[in-house]
């Protein structure tokens, strides 16, 4: 498959550099403004959310709880109190509407160090990647849960670089920098999307509701390919964008159902020829060609 | 075939139609490698986890915090405790931190103990649970037991009334009491010394905070390691025979002294004495007696 250096130039030529970065900088704005509420207090004395992403409480009244950690709290044998059920029901209520790795691409501390370094990457032209399956990240999941069982504690959260980042950031760096740029180098030398599309059992766990969810990119002007690879080089998980634009029969479904789409949209940025776009699960496949001349001539 | 085998038995079962695919083959290894890879690294993980567990000895849990091993399964590391803690007492311990594990709340007694609040702020922000919500009476908070660890630096043990620990004690006169003991130094002076109880103490750690020596001799030390456990079996015979009215075993003899003929021992009245004399106290519980008796001697 061949790998871009630079995905989304021909979309910047032309029709210049916002439309090709636009859902790139609105991530990039929503990850900043996670953080900034959060700092809002202890910078500024402003309490709009206290707590971190591993549960908080927003405005006095609204608990949010990563249902991540709730399970391995339940898995380590602790009866967690009514609010962490609230706040982690709340928050699968919003990733079932999303998609459940939105947390990755939208809120994520970690997604702009491993993005940026697999955009260095690409600028570099650094080909070679250790070769280990996308499936790990399960296995891992799977590991942090039965970790959790045996050793009665949340043993996974001594090391799980997502929550110690964004943590760190919140209530002081510590030692955490360390963290960032061991990612960093690990998915820029030794891996390609190596964490966050490999290993990472957070992003395994947020992909289960994404099964389910109702907000995925769908490939409904796929018609209009023309085989730019762009969105393949510019997307985490390359695999997920063939079964909605390439598909075997014309009938085939255009909507992207993979759970491992973070929703990140890039793909929708890079595209010159506005193949992709927003929509529900349940958009419908029409015959391509007829949705291509209607879209053209409203 | 043999290598079949080893790939695919365990994971197919007995009875497969036909023999596997290479790529089938292939798919199970690699399946098995990955699955394989995952596991030694949750091996390493809990391992370290295992490692890196203990609390500090000087690094105290919130009020209300489950014991240590159950705390480790509740906490989420959120911080919200952390928060709503009006006096920083409390703080998040950060990556590195080898005071507590990563991202858990303790507060160190000698830099800014708990000051006791009510309603307990920390334990009404906790999701989780893992700041027990049954704990609504800070009094009740077991976050650690003060010991007066060094009896040489203590001055009160060197017979100067201090009682500063005494007197900062949120929970005075039950925590903190002071034993008044004889000064064998001076041999005429008292010592007012600092006794801890465990019943009482919350482990708040003001006592720790405001010790005026330079090292507090007064500390506050984890449950786990201060406090001490007499045993089921134990049982004190003069409470035992408090609570049952009277002696449990055969009723209670007079101690009879192995005297010389004709001879009694008084200790209320002088010691030996011939029997049958009575006994005159030389010192009655009133000292105008004493005194009474001594101008009645001069005149007589």
């Amino acid at each position: 498959m061949a790998r871009q250096a630079r995905p989304g130039l021909r979309m910047t030529r032309e029709r210049g550099w916002w439309p090709a970065h636009r859902f790139l900088l609105l991530r990039r704005l929503t990850q900043a403004s996670v953080l900034g509420l959060f700092l809002l207090g202890p910078l500024a004395g402003l309490w709009v959310v206290k707590g971190n992403l591993a549960s908080s409480l927003t405005l006095g009244v609204l608990p949010l709880t990563d249902p991540y950690l709730l399970l391995q709290s339940l898995a380590a044998g602790h009866a967690v109190g009514l609010t962490a059920w609230v706040g982690a029901l709340i928050v699968l209520g919003a990733y079932l509407l999303l998609g459940g790795r939105v947390y990755c691409a939208w809120v994520c501390p970690l997604n702009v160090v491993t993005d940026s370094a697999a955009w260095l990457r690409r600028r570099l032209g650094i080909t070679h990647s250790a070769r280990f399956s996308r499936a790990t990240r399960y296995w891992l999941l799977a590991a942090t849960l039965v970790l959790a069982l045996a050793t009665g504690s949340l043993a996974w959260e001594w090391v799980n670089p997502v929550s110690i980042v964004f943590r760190s950031l919140v209530f002081g760096l510590g030692l955490a920098w360390g963290v960032i740029v061991a990612l960093f180098l690990f998915d820029l030398l030794v891996a390609r999307r190596g964490w966050c599309s490999h290993l990472c059992p957070m992003g395994a766990f947020y992909s289960l509701p994404g099964h389910l969810s109702l907000l995925r990119v769908n490939a409904a002007g796929r018609a209009r390919c023309d085989d730019c690879m762009d969105c393949y080089a510019v997307c985490p998980e390359p695999q997920v964008i063939a079964p909605a634009l390439k598909p075997r029969g014309e009938d085939a479904g255009v909507v992207i159902r993979s759970a491992q789409c973070t929703n990140c949209a890039r793909c929708i940025d890079v595209c010159s020829q506005d193949v992709f776009a927003f929509g529900s699960r349940f958009v419908a496949t029409e015959p391509t060609r007829d949705r291509h001349k209607r879209e053209i001539a409203p | 075939m043999a290598e079949r085998k080893q790939a695919g038995e365990g994971a197919q079962g007995a009875a497969r139609p036909a023999p596997a695919a290479p790529s089938r083959r292939r798919f199970l290894g690699r399946m098995a490698g990955t699955a394989c890879g995952a596991a030694l690294a949750g091996l390493g993980v809990g391992l370290y986890a295992r490692s890196a567990a203990p609390l500090a000895p000087h690094a105290l849990r919130p009020p209300g915090a489950l014991a240590e091993p159950d705390f480790l399964a509740a906490c989420v590391r959120c911080g919200l405790c952390v928060r709503d803690c009006p006096f920083d007492t409390l703080r998040l311990a950060a990556l590195g931190d080898p005071a507590a594990t990563p991202g858990t709340p303790y507060f160190v007694a000698r830099e800014i103990p708990c000051e006791m609040c009510e309603p307990i702020h920390c334990v009404e922000a906790c999701p989780t649970g893992a700041l027990d919500p049954a704990l609504t009476d800070i009094d009740a908070a077991c976050m650690g037991l003060a010991v007066v660890l060094d009896q040489e630096t203590c001055l009160a043990f060197q017979g100067l009334r201090c009682e500063v620990c005494f007197n900062v004690c949120p929970v005075q006169g039950e925590a903190i009491t002071l034993a008044q003991r004889h000064n064998p130094r001076t041999g005429q002076h008292a010592q007012f010394v600092p006794v801890v109880h465990s019943a009482a103490c919350t482990g708040c750690g003001k006592c720790e905070h405001a010790c005026i020596t330079e090292e507090a001799a007064i500390k506050v030390l984890p449950l786990a390691l201060a406090r001490g456990d007499l045993g089921e079996h134990y049982r004190f015979g003069l409470d035992e025979k408090a609570r049952a009215g009277g002696s449990l075993l055969a009723p209670d003899e007079q101690h009879r002294y192995h005297l010389p003929e004709g001879v009694d021992y008084r200790l209320d009245a002088g010691g030996l004495r011939p029997r049958g004399e009575p006994a005159a106290a030389p010192y009655g519980d009133d000292p105008l007696d004493t005194l009474n008796r001594g101008l009645e001697g001069g005149d007589g």
